[in-house]
């Protein structure tokens, strides 16, 4: 009997890429000077199981692969072996390569075979030790056996540049640069065609090839780099010294020659694969692999159980409801009132619960950034601490995956561009360690995501200049803060200096918003010369339910956030201040609160309280601040389904959303903090 | 996909076979004005109803609607067009229009006093509406077209459905050059 094993293959993959999650955070955990022999153990047994769980399904190649990481974990654990930084980066370059190779497997495109055998190949120098490492006899004969384009002697760069599909629409042109290329040196190039579809498939604007170029002859690395810059962001590649390249295949050779032990076999096939695949990468099929990716989505047990509970208590409901339909007659009127009672009880809890299954913790998106930090910090020379706030908030599955891009564009903004390096930092006599914020909370109905750090912050006037140069805005024009911070997101405006732009990719701000507005909300940025930047991001929550408190105003009804309400009191006329004989305040124990009439802000024409200790007092806390809602009267606390008013009208200043209300008509949402402006124009 | 022969028997239940040209639009009257709408844009007709009022906006935006679950925004087109104000009564008709703004179908529902008839018009009867200057706005309007020797107003429903402020469709999107 066979089973058809691919029906467990989603599985394997999503408890892979967990596995791989967990060592990437134990690594960063790591902590050099002490150890924890547990920490080790946690890396150890995640790698363990991908290996054991690859073998069955045959994937030989990853389970060749976490075999080697494996040897070298368990040293580490034995405490055969120090823990040095060095060997924790390979390891995470080797994380990293796991995860193409799962991911390729996954999407069933071509393995990057190339970068799998430059990481067997980091790991093996790290697995045989850096001890042997001074008598590097190079056998000429081993090496022109596995590469005889390279010389030991040779100087010079070998080039791996693999275009992504839309390299091409971003005004790119290969030929271009290496025609650039030949004029430094020597330009050996040697083309992939192997990611070139049918014919049929083929669209010309797409790029699908890649390059193995060896540079030869003394070139500086930035002049190579200068060319490759405007890239960098759209292709995969890789500048290695010809030298290095070589030398790094010499050792290992030799290597391989003193320790008998290691089969030869072992040692020398990462070389030869090296040489022999011609370091060629197939394109990434990345539109299917967001595709493939979003199909499925790991649900807490517990949550299902609740689910079934209550599909059950509905049956049961259901088939009472039917009993009473059945015969009925007025006696039984009671019995159907708590039915129907029931019903709406368990419909409610139904619908949360649903709507629950596809909210996922923020985390999801969080978990990458103190890699991210850590790398990017290490490549910059700046000390950095991440700083993760909130991340238990929980949003929308699609909210969850659409907001990472864009997050990961501003973190590494606040992270290249915000934080100055050390001695810069105290000199401007802050702490050397600069600090990175990413916080989530709820606010209303939308979900808030801040990425606050303390870095140098904006000069305004320069961004005003920026913008009068570029002809964005006119020369005379006279902009408040908002609107100058404003600027960073208009198109076009990324700068050669860089004032906000990532490293020179060309994807500005502009598109960060783009994504943001498309996914229904908005970004804003507040900066402080010197002190730091904060962006935050507001983002609806889609299908999501609020506890609201009906007000009644005249003949209209609102609805407050409850999580919003401190409470509701009736004022007295003792309470009731006037500062500068207009703003309103009154007293609650010992603070004075502004007071904001609805009636006046929203011109509801037939309030019925005017005066103010006819109506309800709620106070209410929005961002920080305190103040007085006057309304007429409470009317109940509902929970309500936010629609979007932007859907089909535009953002009411004042109002965050709509619901619609038990008669079917509409109420609009407040928003607390929005108010507060409002009354303040 | 309708087939080639459930496509010529559509055509021969016509009396008068249409000419490709031909444009079907829904004419409506404000005051003594006759306008009309492309039919494809028009989702449903109702009777008017209640609002929900929206603080703070024009008051030719009467506010908002429960229209099965979405929150569709009321439009008085005699208020947006500056004729004057009329008493609503249940036989006042809300035309729901949907139109696509930005790649995204955007409803809404216009007053009008009544809604007279499905017209067909043919692409070359229709002429570009006379330029008044700033006496008269007529950015709303397409084209004039005459039907029975009346003059009917053909409106832009994409731009009567962008709202003033509600999409930045000023700033073209530019790619990044590298």
């Amino acid at each position: 009997m066979s089973i058809d094993m691919a029906q467990f293959h989603q599985v394997f993959f999503e408890e892979s890429f967990e596995g791989l999650d967990i060592m990437e955070s134990g690594l960063l955990n790591l902590d050099m000077g002490d150890v924890d022999a547990e920490d080790i153990n946690t890396i150890f047994r995640a790698a363990h199981s991908i290996k054991g769980g690859s073998g069955t399904f045959g994937f030989t190649a990853v389970s060749d692969f976490t075999h080697i990481l494996e040897t070298l974990l368990d040293e580490m654990r034995d405490g055969r072996r120090k823990v040095t930084q060095p060997a924790v980066n390979v390891l995470l370059g080797s994380v990293d390569c796991l995860r193409e190779m799962l991911t390729a497997i996954q999407n069933e495109s071509a393995v990057d075979n190339a970068s799998v055998a430059e990481h067997k190949l980091a790991l093996e120098i790290e697995l045989k030790g850096g001890a042997l490492l001074t008598s590097p006899h190079a056998e000429p004969a081993a090496i022109a056996k596995i590469n005889t384009a390279i010389s030991l002697n040779e100087q010079g760069w070998a080039i791996t540049f693999c275009p992504h599909v839309d390299l091409l629409k971003t005004g790119n042109d290969p030929v271009r640069m290496f025609r650039e290329l030949s004029t430094l040196g020597e330009l050996e190039i040697i083309v992939d065609l192997r990611g070139l579809p049918d014919f049929y498939d083929y669209n010309p604007e797409e790029c699908h090839l890649s390059w193995q170029l060896n540079l030869l002859g003394q070139v500086n690395i930035e002049a190579i780099e200068d060319i490759f810059d405007w890239v960098e962001g759209n292709c995969d590649m890789s500048i290695q010294s010809l030298a290095d390249k070589a030398a790094k295949v010499a050792q290992l050779s030799a290597v391989d020659l003193v320790d008998d032990s290691v089969n030869p076999d072992e040692g020398v096939s990462p070389a030869i694969q090296l040489a022999a695949v011609e370091t060629a990468k197939s394109t990434k099929e990345e539109s299917k692999a967001a595709a493939k990716g979003s199909s499925s989505i790991r649900v807490d047990t517990s949550k299902i159980d609740t689910l079934i509970n209550m599909v059950g208590e509905l049956v049961i409901t259901q088939s009472m409801l039917s009993l009473v339909g059945e015969h009925f007659e007025l006696g039984k009127l009671d019995q159907l009132k708590s039915g129907l009672a029931q019903l709406e009880r368990h419909t409610r809890e139904l619908q949360e619960s649903v709507m629950n299954i596809r909210m996922l913790p923020i985390s999801f998106v969080f978990s990458r950034f103190p890699r991210l930090t850590h790398d990017l910090s290490t490549k910059l020379g700046k000390k950095i601490e991440l700083k993760l706030v909130g991340e238990n908030t929980e949003v929308d599955k699609t909210v969850v995956e659409l907001i990472s891009d864009p997050l990961v564009h501003l973190v590494r903004n606040s992270l290249d561009h915000g934080i100055e390096m050390p001695a810069d930092r105290i000199a401007a006599g802050k702490p050397e360690m600069g600090t990175v914020t990413l916080e989530a909370y709820h606010r209303g109905g939308n979900i808030v995501i801040e990425v606050r750090d303390d870095g140098k912050g904006l000069d305004k006037h320069k961004l005003k200049t920026k913008a009068i140069e570029k002809g964005l805005i006119e020369k005379d024009a006279i902009l408040t803060d908002k609107q100058i911070f404003e600027l960073i997101f208009m198109p076009g405006f990324s700068t050669a200096e860089q004032v906000t732009d990532v490293s020179g990719r060309g994807v500005g701000m502009d598109v960060v918003r783009r994504n943001i507005q498309a996914l229904g909300g908005n970004i804003e940025l507040i900066s402080e010369l010197g002190k730091g930047s904060t962006i935050a991001i507001h983002l609806p929550l889609t299908l999501a339910i609020l506890d609201g408190q009906s007000v009644a105003v005249g003949d209209e009804t609102f609805i407050v956030p409850l999580g919003s309400i401190i409470e509701s009191i009736n004022v007295t006329d003792k309470m009731v201040n006037r500062v500068a004989g207009k703003g309103e305040t009154f007293r609650l124990r010992g603070d004075y609160l502004p007071i904001v009439r609805m009636h006046e802000i929203f011109d509801v024409k037939s309030a019925k309280a005017e005066k103010l200790t006819d109506g309800l007092m709620v106070v209410v806390e929005g961002q920080g601040t305190r103040y007085g809602l006057f309304v007429d009267d409470l009317l109940g606390q509902q929970q309500v389904v936010i629609k979007s008013l932007e859907a089909n009208y535009r953002r009411v200043e004042g109002v965050s959303g709509a619901t619609i209300l038990g008669d079917g008509s509409v109420a609009l949402i407040l928003d607390i903090p929005g108010l507060v402006r409002l009354s303040n124009q | 996909m309708i087939n080639a022969d459930a496509d010529n028997k559509d055509q021969s239940t016509h009396v008068e076979p249409r000419s490709i040209n031909a444009l079907q639009f829904l004419s409506f009257s404000l005051g003594n004005e006759e306008y009309g709408v492309n039919i494809l844009r028009v989702q449903e007709i109702r009777s008017w109803e209640p609002v929900s009022r929206i603080p703070n906006v024009p008051s030719y935006e009467k506010g908002v609607v429960n229209l099965r679950g979405a929150i569709v925004p009321i439009i008085d087109l005699r208020e947006r067009f500056d004729l004057g104000r009329a008493e609503y009564t249940p036989l006042t008709v809300v035309v729901v229009l949907q139109a696509e703004i930005n790649n995204k179908s955007r409803t809404m529902g216009v007053v009008v006093d009544s809604v007279s008839d499905v017209v067909d018009v043919d692409k070359e009867n229709i002429q570009r509406a006379p330029d008044f200057g700033t006496k008269v706005s007529t950015e709303f309007i397409n084209g004039l077209a005459s039907v029975n020797e009346r003059m009917v107003m053909l409106l832009d429903v994409e731009r009567l459905l962008k709202l003033d402020g509600i999409d930045d469709c000023s700033t073209d999107v530019h790619e990044d050059e590298h």
